[in-house]
């Protein structure tokens, strides 16, 4: 457990919003290279890594797809030596308040705190309730001059909290969403390095997810793996979140059923998971998963998908927290389902018509 | 010369035990851990040392010669924080929250919790599955939880207190902490007992519960029963651009313009013969101040002033943005200016200063 909870805080301390990945992508570059047979990174940055199956050429290809990037800010103007911010994906405006962030300048890493102004300056319907994010400031400490010669429009600014060890597997920190499933990605691939498997293997940590899932998309059409395991985070029960939309922390990822997730493929998980006695949950979404799958199924001519969560709390805000073990449980679960596909698995994901009916 | 007549410096020591206390947690009542910081430091610098019923520490350096007059410098350990009020189990806590605070600050932040300072956060409902109406409406605060996480179910009983998390840091000219209001006012307070002027018995009252109702300051000045008070606080600087334009005529005080000395608050009238002593002082040793806008607010002054039969009384404050949030931020300059002034001040202070009427 100390290792993963060791890799996961060094994920959650590199910054990487939508669109500027590179230091996250360069951090999982070493952490890749090591574990696969290629690397390459594509024209919009998702990092794609290959680890090659024994099956004969030509091999079917599994791709393993989660999210790098995170949510944050970006400077949108300075007043009086004071920073206005908008949003990169998002944001919930009920957190920032009070928040200690880090701004990413070309005079380097500076930290600043983002502020609620004091209700007479603001418009009345922002003076008791949640102030929207166009009238909060980002108070660097630093005097006029120094924000205007440092700091420009367009700088990222990223949430500075640091993780914190809750005890007994449980970790809190910014951008969980979704460093947990690149996570447990990264250790799946650990696993897999023992592991003989017939199957080449896509692992590829995408791009811009929290904008529009545009990284998937362009991988889908980039990789034309056989078929797509997409690991993202999903809202666990806890304060504020509660009832069927939310799973229990600690109780395995959830498999998530619905439009963007082939349902052959999702049984072949269930019957996996159950005779391997690796924990797991069900849950249905009627549309959109609002995971990288999306986009990723309607890629190039379509490519079969299913979708892994694993349940976090408190999603999108900077405190984000998640249990260590289910992480394991998936990579668990992704090595050894990856070990098992033999060649004939495509058939047995054939629609019923394509097969005359029953199998 | 001896090195208690020299005037206190805000250097880089003074800046590191600022560090200690400002991440020192120490909520209204539960001042322990500032205490144990105070008292060590303080312990070879007074003549007299003792810790009240309160709590409140109350250290006394003596001056020499005749006619010495006892000038009292309060300074609150207390810093706004939460305290649990009932386990729902699972490591989640239901809290209140000690001294006032904008719960609009608190989603979305790390605390620590108890003596141990163990981790802990409270979180708010992903924005996916919340109402637009209740974005706007915000959190309310018994919709709001400290986690400290489910493996820790039961750890804490009802009572015990939650501080912000935040660690305090250099921000170019700026500190930035979580309870500068007041631990920069107790940094002050123990370089000027270490400094303390030879001409008046300085009575130095770390004081308690300054947050929820100035209370430690009451029954300190009682039993110093000094001539004079000054309290050394961090005053809002409600200074910010608005956001339509318009000049904000309404600051409190500005950081970066220098300590900002009280003329009135919600809590008392400050002693006219003090605030002329002060901005004389300022104004002959070139020592920047401000004076802060009257209005509401409260120091320890307003307790101190009310004490047995009348004490007069002054508040001199480090002016501090963001104040009561998980963050504050004060300039160096203005900290290392108020020292200076209160020290000058200090020197000049005679029991004549009390003669005329107020």
């Amino acid at each position: 457990m100390e290792d993963t909870k060791t890799l996961l805080t060094a994920l959650t301390a590199v910054p990487g919003l939508s669109g500027h990945e590179s230091l996250i992508r360069k951090q999982l570059t070493d952490l890749w290279e090591p574990l696969t047979d290629e690397l390459h990174t594509s024209p919009i940055g998702s990092l794609h890594g290959l680890k090659k199956g024994s099956s004969p050429v030509p091999r079917p290809s599994i791709l393993i797809a989660t999210h790098m990037d995170a949510i944050g800010l970006m400077v949108s103007g300075i007043e009086d030596g004071l920073l206005r911010v908008t949003n990169i994906g998002g944001i919930d405006n009920r957190v920032l308040p009070g928040l200690t962030v880090t701004i990413h300048s070309q005079s380097g890493d500076l930290p600043g705190l983002v502020v609620l102004p004091p209700a007479h300056t603001l418009p009345e319907d922002q003076k008791t309730s949640t102030v929207d994010l166009k009238y909060l400031f980002v108070d660097t400490g630093l005097l006029p001059r120094e924000v205007s010669s440092k700091i420009q429009i367009g700088d990222l600014v990223t949430f500075s909290l640091e993780a914190m060890d809750l005890g007994d597997g449980y970790l809190t920190a910014p951008a969980i969403d979704n460093r947990a499933s690149v996570a447990a990605l990264t250790e799946a691939l650990k696993i897999l390095q023992t592991r003989k498997h017939r199957w080449d293997v896509w692992a590829a940590a995408t791009v811009q997810e929290e904008v529009g899932l545009y990284g998937a998309q362009t991988t889908g059409f980039d990789l034309r793996p056989s078929l797509a395991v997409v690991i993202d985070v999903t809202f666990g029960s806890g304060p504020g979140a509660a009832g069927y939309e939310t799973l229990d922390m600690d109780k395995g990822p959830s498999f998530d059923i619905g439009p963007s997730t082939h349902p052959k493929l999702y049984e072949a998980f269930i019957r996996f998971a159950a005779k391997q006695e690796i924990p797991f949950q069900r849950y249905a979404y009627p549309r959109s998963s609002g995971t990288d799958a999306d986009k990723l199924q309607i890629s190039a001519e379509g490519v079969i998908t299913m979708i892994i969560s694993i349940p976090i709390r408190y999603m999108h805000t900077p405190v984000e927290l998640v249990q260590v073990r289910d992480i394991q449980r998936t990579a668990r679960l992704i090595a050894g389902f990856i070990e098992q596909l033999d060649d004939d698995f495509l058939e047995s994901l054939k629609w019923e018509e394509e097969t005359g009916g029953a199998r | 010369m001896n090195s208690t007549q020299e005037k206190p410096k805000i250097l880089a020591a003074q800046i590191k035990l600022l560090e200690r206390l400002s991440n020192a947690c120490a909520v209204s009542g539960d001042e322990g851990a500032v205490r144990k910081i105070v008292l060590e430091q303080i312990k070879y610098y007074a003549d007299q040392i003792n810790t009240d019923a309160l709590g409140n520490v109350l250290a006394i350096k003596h001056g020499r010669g005749r006619n010495r007059p006892k000038v009292m410098l309060a300074a609150h350990m207390d810093e706004v924080g939460f305290i649990l009020i009932h386990d729902e189990g699972g490591g989640l806590y239901r809290f209140n929250i000690a001294g006032g605070i904008d719960t609009r600050n608190l989603a979305g932040k790390q605390v620590l919790v108890g003596p141990e300072e163990a981790p802990g956060l409270i979180g708010t409902s992903p924005i996916h599955l919340t109402s637009a109406s209740d974005k706007k409406n915000g959190v309310p605060l018994n919709n709001l939880r400290i986690d400290i996480g489910p493996g820790n179910t039961g750890k804490f009983k009802i009572g015990t207190r939650a501080a912000f998390a935040t660690r305090f840091s250099r921000l170019g000219p700026s500190l930035r902490g979580k309870a500068l209001d007041d631990r920069v006012g107790v940094a002050s307070l123990i370089a000027l007992l270490q400094h303390a002027p030879e001409n008046i018995d300085l009575m130095a009252a770390f004081t308690v519960q300054e947050e929820v109702g100035l209370r430690g300051a009451k029954v300190a000045a009682h039993t110093f029963n000094p001539d004079m008070g000054i309290a050394l606080d961090c005053t809002p600087s409600l200074d910010m651009p608005a956001w339509d334009g318009r000049e904000n005529v309404l600051y409190r005080s500005k950081i970066g313009l220098g300590p900002a000395i009280y003329v009135g608050d919600g809590s008392t009238l400050s002693d006219p013969r003090l605030i002329s002593l002060l901005r004389k002082t300022g104004d002959e040793e070139n020592i920047p101040y401000q004076l802060r806008q009257p209005g509401l607010g409260g120091t320890d002054a307003g307790a101190i002033h009310l004490s047995r039969a009348g004490i007069p009384a002054v508040s001199v404050s480090v002016p501090g943005r963001y104040l009561h949030t998980p963050a504050s931020l004060i300039r160096l300059k203005d900290w290392q200016n108020s020292v200076a002034l209160i020290h000058a001040a200090l020197t000049r202070i005679t029991l004549e200063l009390l003669k005329s009427p107020r």
